[in-house]
């Protein structure tokens, strides 16, 4: 089943949120204003903005935004002709005050995000978020770290509760092919037609637009991207390479893709302090599976304690650190640096 | 009486044990009498016929804001609380709007930080972890290090003696945010000591052993004994 009549897929763009952590949260109201402006000429249908880790992320343990988000989302609002304006709350950071605060300053879309194995933190902010008429979609991140009935079954938590749409989220870009496949293809069956599925890749492997691709074959109808990639990690799916790819797979996204290429070159890239790559720490992310907001975080303790960034976030992985737990990455590092000192 | 129960049942029985002439020590996010952190401000409210235990986070982070901001200015302190998933039961997860709530206002109130801020994770790693707390706290740029590392320690000494399994997981961090705010970060481990839930669920342990506290404080006080 397509997404709608006249889409087989709807797209959205998230690189003014999870491009937050790749800007250290420093974006200006006229960034916003003006990569909002190009993707909505385009025909993104969805753009996100929020801070990196959702509403009331702002903080010293994700980082402190330059601009209240509050601020960012209603110049998101006041730009967009068509293009509807969503927002991230992860329960545990945000609160239903938050959620009140974005639907009476006219977003349209709060996408509630929790760990893959804990949905039912979210069944009040989805309730009082239908209540409010606002259209909900629900995360199930790390996904990749739970076998395809789990994930199933705790997408049929977040669609009870009033989700209308279910993601499966590879929040550490560390899916592979099949790994999207079969979880797709789970939350469908589980779901079926319920609510929708969606699929939010990362590209630590580099496979993130294959990755998206399968799983719209598998039935997701909703794809997450960022243009250039502007993400957290080694950045997200390419919004406008997978509009690009789609549009030759004859796969319907209503985006004009040589509009969001222009977009992605002439707007979007001057906004981003540097290109997100498949670097070393990138890498090792999507190998070891951990979760890509704290590249930068890493990268910083890593400087800071004088040890190496890889081997932070490969003792994130082996810690099993999930997503909201960057406060561990200064005591990984500060315990890096106290047993290199106690060897040499 | 100690109530732990559910905050709709303690706002239904709080005036009945007041009518009675009962103490109450409440372990529910009701919050019908002042919050009572033992370590930080119990003897503040050994008079209160009703008292409030916060909620574990709370009581595993505000005795350290508290310590710190005695010896220097706070003006923000924010804690991140990691908890076993195993271990957060259907009411924190029904409720985690009032947990955040509830602790952040605590932290202000009694940890006597300008502002305060909490946030929560649920962690489903197996073996479950032990519950971790990381408190942050905004420093003057001229703050005495050596001091506050002091202050932190007396006060981790000091909650170990109602909570055993109460420690110290790192030494007190100090640097600064990327917009150059100084801060420490202190980080915290609560093991729980074993006797009904499992050892991991220190969160569960400390807020039971924090009441207990409170209690035999309390019962001093009424009887007389210092």
């Amino acid at each position: 089943m397509p997404y709608s009549s006249s889409l087989d897929v709807r797209m959205t763009d998230t690189c003014l949120r999870d491009g937050s952590h790749a800007k250290n949260h420093q974006f200006t109201e006229q960034q916003v204003r003006d990569v909002v402006a190009a993707l909505d000429a385009a025909g993104m249908p969805v753009i996100e903005v929020t801070h990196g880790d959702g509403l009331g992320g702002s903080s010293f343990n994700y980082g402190f935004s330059l601009t209240d988000e509050r601020l960012l989302m209603k110049a998101a609002v006041d730009t967009a002709k068509n293009a509807k304006i969503a927002a991230l709350m992860v329960p545990g950071i945000g609160t239903l005050d938050d959620i009140r605060y974005i639907q009476e300053i006219g977003l349209s879309i709060v996408r509630v995000a929790t760990h893959c194995t804990e949905a039912d933190v979210s069944i009040q902010h989805f309730g009082l978020a239908r209540s409010l008429g606002l259209e909900t979609v629900g995360f199930l991140m790390m996904a990749h770290g739970q076998p395809p009935e789990l994930i199933a079954k705790q997408s049929r938590i977040m669609a009870d509760a009033g989700c209308q749409c279910v993601y499966v989220v590879d929040s550490a870009g560390a899916m592979i092919l099949e790994d999207v496949q079969h979880r797709v293809e789970a939350v469908v069956a589980e779901l079926h037609g319920d609510a929708q599925v969606g699929f939010h890749g990362h590209d630590n492997l580099g496979i993130a637009v294959a990755n998206s691709v399968i799983a719209v074959r598998a039935g997701a109808v909703q794809i997450d991207g960022s243009v250039r990639g502007f993400g957290a990690g080694a950045g997200n799916t390419r919004n406008e390479v997978f509009a690009a790819v789609a549009e030759r797979l004859g796969i319907k996204t209503g985006i004009d893709v040589l509009g969001l290429m222009d977009a992605a070159e002439d707007v979007v890239r001057p906004v981003m302090d540097s290109e997100c790559i498949i670097d070393r720490m990138a890498l090792v992310m999507g190998y070891a599976g951990v979760y890509s907001s704290f590249l930068r975080h890493a990268f910083r303790a890593a400087e800071q304690y004088g040890v190496s960034g890889a081997d932070v976030l490969m003792r994130c992985g082996e810690q099993k650190l999930v997503g909201g737990q960057e406060d561990q990455i200064i005591f990984i590092a500060a315990d890096l640096a106290a047993e290199m000192a106690a060897t040499s | 009486m100690f109530e732990a129960t559910s905050a709709y049942v303690h706002i239904a029985n709080a005036p009945r044990y007041a009518e009675l002439g009962i103490r109450a020590i409440d372990l529910t996010p009701a919050a019908v009498g002042p919050f009572v952190v033992p370590s930080a401000n119990i003897d503040e409210h050994l008079d209160a016929v009703n008292v409030n235990m916060v909620t574990c986070a709370g009581q595993a982070t505000i005795p350290i804001v508290h310590a710190i901001a005695a010896v220097t200015e706070v003006e923000y302190a924010e804690i991140v609380a990691t908890v076993a998933s195993v271990s957060a039961g259907p009411g924190t997860r029904a409720n985690i709007d009032e947990f955040t709530r509830t602790t952040s206002r605590a932290i202000a109130e009694v940890g006597r930080a300008g502002r305060g801020k909490a946030i929560i994770v649920l962690n489903p790693a197996e073996p479950p972890l032990i519950m971790r707390d990381t408190i942050f706290c905004q420093l003057p740029r001229d703050a005495d290090d050596v001091l506050i590392t002091k202050a932190v320690e007396d006060a981790v000494a000091n909650v170990a003696q109602y909570v055993p399994g109460y420690r110290l997981k790192s030494p007190p961090q100090f640097g600064e945010s990327r917009d150059g705010i100084p801060r420490v970060a202190v980080l915290v481990e609560v093991e729980g000591a074993g006797d009904y839930f499992p050892p991991y669920a220190g969160n569960l342990d400390i807020m039971t052993a924090a009441a207990a506290a409170t209690g035999d404080r309390i019962a001093k006080h009424m009887t007389g004994a210092s």
